[in-house]
């Protein structure tokens, strides 16, 4: 691990300003991402601005009849939240399907969002990687590419966002709600907070340098069965090769994101048009413009079949 | 065999004293021929910071490179070597310990972001003598082949049967708005962070089952 300068940050907007100020800052917070990057040499921090301190913790209704999470509530206790368990089940389950206990106890809403990448050419140092090192290439790309995205991808990346919880919180039309270093806030709906990769893959978000999260707010709730199936190598404690976070209303109305299949929570508006009439036709306009590679063309089947289930499951 | 510490210490000496030398724009000495520039310049930056926090019901204090995780502030500066470490990425669960009674990965965290806090490692929990019943079970039931994970197992075992009694739900509980139950498969799912190499999982789930007071 490199060296680097440690702070603990007392205010939000003090953290904010001082990530503006030093060069190559990072915000820590349950550093179970960052630590694990900065052990490789992927992530090489000057200087670590320690966010625990920052009174981010609760969980509060909002006037909308909504909730609002803060940045550092540890995915644990939002997990385990009787509102959340109850009007957005489906975020309890996106979070109870990630990593393992331990971790769930350490990592926070805002980190779990901003967490990179678990391509494996993303890891290895001695690889070609346009996220990691813009401009040398990417290896995945005619390498192997089973976990990678279908959709979405461009010739400089094909990797896949790994957060459970942020296809949960697209399926809900969470926002993210940043503070600036100049002291100002702004909301960001959660359809436009990812990016795709296009030609600058390591721009992963619409935050800008500096901005801290520093709650993630749910609208009032939308009822309908809530469902996160995650489809896995193994079934506990792995990343999803496809995941399907869905809230479908008694009339088969509803919504639908999918994970592991994009650089982001993959929805798409106009496919939800399709739910009453079947997975096959919710999954063909979800996915129309994928493609593939050979070897994670499986996912496509999948996906369709992983929504089949989820379907079936909220009628019966 | 060097001890991982002996080689942190004589690395930060050795970038320390080559930071030295070029202040003092001595002759440049073999020492400092071997450090890349760019090390040397980032030594002073990794200043030193102080942390206090209880460990096992006693007070400690340290002077650590911030660098420095909660695991080998444990083990290669209080000595606690009970907790072990698999991976050093959060992928085993070797490293598990209890902070401010939750388990987390001490691997995975910082020492200097733990100030003030209660961190509990298998040593704390019971001794040879005293054993906490999570360990005497673990002995009763052969919870083990090599003993390497065990420690971690311990300790999330532990703070597997807090969190069922607190209500917090897994992704088996078939009920997300019920109390969890203490079955098998959710004691299971609830471990799965804890690898075990040698597969003494059917055992581990024995032991665990006997605490919380159900057959396996
Ligand atoms: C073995 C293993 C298995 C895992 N399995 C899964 C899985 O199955 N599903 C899944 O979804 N995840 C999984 N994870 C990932 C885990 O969920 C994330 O590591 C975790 O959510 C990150 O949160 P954190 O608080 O620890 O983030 P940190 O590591 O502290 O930070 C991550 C990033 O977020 C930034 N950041 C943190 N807080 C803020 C803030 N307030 N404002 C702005 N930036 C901020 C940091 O600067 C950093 O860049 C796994 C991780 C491991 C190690
Ligand atoms: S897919 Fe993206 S993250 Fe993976 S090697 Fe290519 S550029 Fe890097
Ligand atoms: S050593 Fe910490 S999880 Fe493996
Ligand atoms: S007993 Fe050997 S790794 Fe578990």
């Amino acid at each position: 691990m490199r060296s680097f300068t440690y702070e603990r940050a007392r205010t939000p907007a003090e953290a904010a300003a001082s990530a503006m100020r030093k060069p190559d800052a990072k915000f820590i917070a349950g550093g179970t991402n960052l630590l694990d990057l900065m052990k490789l040499e992927i992530e090489t921090p000057a200087h670590l601005i320690d966010v625990n301190g920052l009174a981010l913790d609760k969980i509060e209704p909002t006037q909308e009849g909504g909730l609002r999470i803060g940045a550092l509530v540890r995915n644990t206790d939002l997990a385990a939240d009787t509102r959340v368990r109850r009007d957005y089940g489906v975020l309890s389950r996106a979070l109870l399907a990630g990593a393992s206990g331990q971790l769930r106890n350490m990592a926070t809403t805002a980190g779990n969002l901003l967490q990179r990448t678990r391509c494996p050419y993303f890891y290895d140092t001695n690889q070609s990687c346009n996220k990691r090192k813009p401009g040398s290439g990417c290896a995945a790309i005619g390498g192997f590419s089973r976990q990678h995205a279908v959709v979405g991808a461009s010739e400089a990346c094909i990797a896949t966002h790994p957060s459970d919880m942020a296809v949960a919180m697209r399926a809900l039309d969470a926002t993210v709600e940043t503070v600036r270093p100049d002291g100002a806030t702004r909301t960001i709906p959660i359809a436009e907070f990812y990016r795709l990769p296009g030609d600058t893959p390591h721009i992963e978000t619409t935050l800008m340098p500096g901005d801290l999260i520093t709650a993630v707010t749910l609208p009032k709730p939308v009822g309908g069965k809530q469902i996160y199936r995650k489809v896995r190598d193994r079934a506990s404690y792995a990343f999803a090769l496809v995941s399907v976070a869905a809230i479908v209303q008694r009339d088969g109305t509803g919504r639908v994101a999918l994970g592991g299949v994009a650089h982001k929570p993959w929805r798409v508006e106009a496919a939800e048009a399709q739910m009453p009439n079947g997975a096959k036709a919710v999954a063909a306009r979800l996915l129309a413009d994928a493609r593939p590679t050979r070897e994670n063309a499986f996912k496509l089947a999948l996906a369709e079949r992983t929504l089949g289930a989820v379907l079936a499951e909220a009628k019966g | 065999m060097k001890s991982p510490s002996d080689f942190e210490l004589s690395r930060r000496k050795l970038l320390a004293g080559s930071a030295a030398s070029i202040a003092l724009t001595a002759a440049p000495s073999i020492v400092n021929a071997q450090v890349p520039a760019v090390e040397a310049a980032v030594a002073d930056v990794s200043a030193e910071w102080k942390v206090s926090f209880t460990v096992n019901g006693t007070a400690r204090g340290l002077t650590l490179d911030p660098r420095t995780t909660l695991l080998d502030s444990l083990r290669e500066h209080l000595h606690l070597t009970g907790t072990k470490k698999g991976c050093d990425h959060g992928q085993c669960g070797a490293c598990t310990v209890i902070v401010g009674g939750r388990r987390i990965n001490s691997c995975m965290t910082l020492a200097v972001m733990h100030e003030g806090e209660r961190i509990t490692t298998v040593e704390g929990l019971g001794t040879p003598e005293n054993m906490h019943p999570m360990q005497a079970a673990f002995v009763k039931h052969d919870g083990y082949q090599c003993g390497y994970c065990t420690p971690g197992q311990i300790c999330s075992a532990v703070a597997v049967l807090d969190e069922i009694k607190a209500g917090i739900p897994s992704h088996v509980s078939a009920d997300l708005n019920a109390p969890p139950q203490l079955s098998n498969s959710e004691l299971r799912e609830r471990m799965s962070g804890n690898i075990c190499r040698c597969g003494a999982y059917s055992n581990i789930a024995e032991a665990i089952s006997e605490v919380a007071g159900r057959p396996a």
